[in-house]
């Protein structure tokens, strides 16, 4: 097996997973949580493509998928900051309506092809041995662009003022809005920012990594596994990128399984049982389930929580002004 | 101090009886019309693609027996989704706990468990309902009991086994049980199937053809079953409790913890009933596409018949009637674009059953 071009695969894979999930934790640090993140990947995916395949330009297609993502989430903002919905409900429809929505619009998209975002390799840093080859060698542009989001992304939520802000609101609103933050205005806008995040990750997809128009298996639950990657990163940009990329590594891992005849020097029971291929396809959704168990009893002991207002809708009015 | 909109919402006391009624009617017409707008936007005429609709499930007594083949899958989830939301339990592994249902009432055909030549038809029905229960109740425990002792978010682990749950058949139908090297099982002998309609063509002609089975007949009685529960038991008056306010509930003595296994496998046994109709009522097999995305409508269902049994009947029917309709409609997105944005509707209109709307005048806004 080539443990280097599993490694290398595993982080652009991994990109997709980072991308969301850092927008995901960007909306529930204000105290929203938008399980919706499957569909309006969808809609960036084939926004993304769409546009790319009709304009010819892959960069119009990026900023398509951008703001379609974006402007689905509205509706998840909408719904549950101003009218108080249920935000489980709330985001559950939302996948949906991005389904829907995506399956429309992309009909007819399947087995076209469209331009891709370009691949290119960092001189001098890819020299480095092992970790060059597997890091900045013939990666597509979003690969690096995820390596400048985590740094950024925990600077801002940690370090800034609008961070702090973003924080405070999602831990204790009232005692932001006494200070004058505006909550509604505040939820809205990172709502938005995890909505063009997830479009984005979809672009990453249909546009980049694996290019092309699939339906709704393009994203395949990538989606819903980003949301669960932010409650096992406990909402830290850092854990979200180990785990994004420790799962894309897995996940190509278990597809490269199927190839060797041998395996540890023992007959490859994978090559010579196709059918036991469908136990390596649950690997990605079990591992999931295993992180989540892992992450919730590191955060009990830990004692770190979820941002105390998560999902928890602001009523001013409710409390006389 | 500013507001920074000009309405503002006041909790209302008591919304009039008629309201929520009024309020899901209201939202779904509309979603029909945001999706003919939608419909319209592709190049489709909507007014066309609906009197077809509407033609397609409702025309003849063949559509809607139809109707009533897909409504039954949704009714027994959409009644399962009930019971957990009403403690706000988000069970969306509807479709998992289908997919393992329909599994463990085909191993009773499948390896075979009894006698299929000798035993009574309705002897091997009932085992595999029995079966088709447990196996959905089995895997509804594994999010139950995750959220009850690790409180671990219930959403992505039941979205999550919904995948390995369509995996685990798919190895069973690719390998084991494939028919000949095709992605199904042989066909189930007459005596693993419900009875159908058209059964009883011979006795009463206008029968024939007809595929509605008794799976419907299920899905009644645990209508009238979860009815009971909900609001003539205890236990109900406890589930609702939990659900409104867990911190009463805690104090009244109420194991949370229990209660949120228990409702978990109840939800998860009715869901799996579902499978087991679904192989043993329409397919007679087992198949990779036995769910068109039953456990995902049957949310939407729970949700718009606002979680009463009598309701989601109601509501199967129609959506039903969506499923049979969009079986032949291009692009196929459209049956999902009508659900999403019902749903949407819907739980933007239960704020007008939680509040009264005021609008504030700039009078108003400078006194305060």
């Amino acid at each position: 097996m080539n443990w280097i071009e599993i490694f290398r695969s595993g982080i652009s894979t991994g990109t997709v997973l980072l991308i969301a999930a850092i927008g995901e934790t960007l909306t529930e640090r204000s105290g929203i949580q938008n399980l919706g993140v499957e569909g309006m990947m969808l809609v960036g995916a084939m926004a993304g493509f769409k546009v790319a395949y009709q304009s010819g330009n892959v960069w119009l297609g990026l900023l398509a998928a951008i703001a379609a993502g974006g402007l689905l989430s509205l509706a998840h903002a909408l719904v549950t900051i101003h009218f108080q919905a249920d935000q489980t409900v709330s985001g559950l429809s939302l996948t949906f309506l991005g389904t829907g929505l995506a399956l429309v619009l992309g009909d007819g998209l399947t087995g076209m092809t469209a331009p891709v975002i370009p691949s290119f390799t960092i001189p001098l840093l890819s020299q480095v041995p092992y970790l060059g080859p597997v890091a900045f060698a013939n990666h597509n542009l979003l690969v690096y662009v995820g390596y400048l989001l985590v740094p950024l992304s925990w600077y801002y939520i940690h370090k800034t003022r609008p961070g702090l802000h973003l924080r405070a609101v999602g831990e204790n609103p009232a005692a932001a809005d006494t200070l004058g933050v505006n909550i509604y205005r505040t939820r809205y806008l990172y709502t938005f920012i995890g909505g063009c995040f997830a479009g984005l990750a979809g672009a990453a997809i249909s546009v980049a990594i694996a290019p092309g128009w699939y339906s709704n298996l393009t994203v395949n639950g990538q989606g819903w596994i980003a949301v669960a990657l932010v409650i096992f990163a406990h909402w830290n940009p850092w854990r979200v990128a180990l785990g994004g990329y420790l799962f894309g590594v897995l996940r190509r891992f278990t597809l490269d399984l199927q190839g060797p005849r041998l395996l540890f020097g023992l007959a490859n029971p994978f090559f010579f049982n196709t059918n036991l291929v469908f136990f390596l396809q649950m690997a990605p959704y079990i591992l999931t389930i295993i992180a989540l168990i892992w992450g919730s009893s590191a955060a009990r002991k830990k004692r770190i929580g979820s941002p105390a207002a998560l999902g928890v809708p602001y009523q001013r009015g409710e409390r006389g002004l | 101090m500013k507001i920074p909109y000009p309405v503002f919402l006041k909790r209302s006391q008591d919304a009039p009886k008629w309201m929520p009624f009024v309020t899901s009617v209201g939202a779904v017409l509309l979603a029909f019309i945001i999706s003919g707008i939608v419909l319209a936007a592709t190049g489709a005429n909507p007014l066309k693609v609906y009197s077809y609709f509407f033609k397609a499930s409702f025309g003849s007594w063949g559509a809607f027996s139809d109707v009533i083949v897909k409504a039954t899958p949704l009714l027994l989830i959409g009644l399962g989704c009930s019971l957990a939301f009403k403690m706000r339990l988000w069970n969306i592994g509807a479709e998992g706990q289908f997919f393992v249902g329909a599994f463990l009432a085909s191993a009773v055909v499948m390896v075979p468990l009894v006698n299929l030549e000798t035993t009574p038809r309705w002897a091997i029905v009932s085992l595999m309902a029995l079966l088709g229960m447990i196996g959905g109740s089995l895997y509804g425990f594994i999010p139950g009991f995750l959220k009850a002792k690790l409180n671990i978010n219930e959403v992505i682990i039941t979205l999550m086994l919904n995948y390995i749950a369509v995996l685990w058949n798919n190895y069973w139908i690719f390998g084991k049980w494939s028919e000949a090297g095709f992605q199904m099982t042989k066909t189930f002998p007459h005596s693993a199937w419900l009875p159908r309609l058209a059964d009883y063509a011979k006795e009463i002609p206008a029968f024939s053809g007809m595929t509605a089975h008794a799976g419907i007949l299920f899905g009644l009685i645990a209508a009238v079953i979860v009815y009971l529960i909900i609001y003539r038991s205890k236990w109900g008056y406890k589930i609702t409790l939990i659900g409104d306010n867990p911190k009463a509930a805690r104090y009244a003595g109420i194991n949370i913890a229990a209660n949120t296994i228990l409702i978990f496998m109840v939800s998860g046994a009715l869901a799996g009933l579902a499978g087991m109709t679904e192989v043993s009522g329409v397919v007679h097999r087992l198949q990779e596409r036995i769910s068109t995305s039953y456990g995902f409508s049957g949310v939407i269902v729970a949700w718009l018949a606002k979680l009463n049994p009598f309701a989601v009947i109601l509501v199967s029917i129609l959506f039903g009637a969506l499923l049979v309709a969009s079986r032949e409609i291009q692009p196929s997105g459209i049956s999902f674009l009508i659900q999403g944005i019902t749903l949407f509707l819907i739980i933007s209109s239960d704020v007008l059953l939680k509040y009264e709307i005021k609008w504030v005048r700039p009078a108003q806004e400078t006194a305060q």
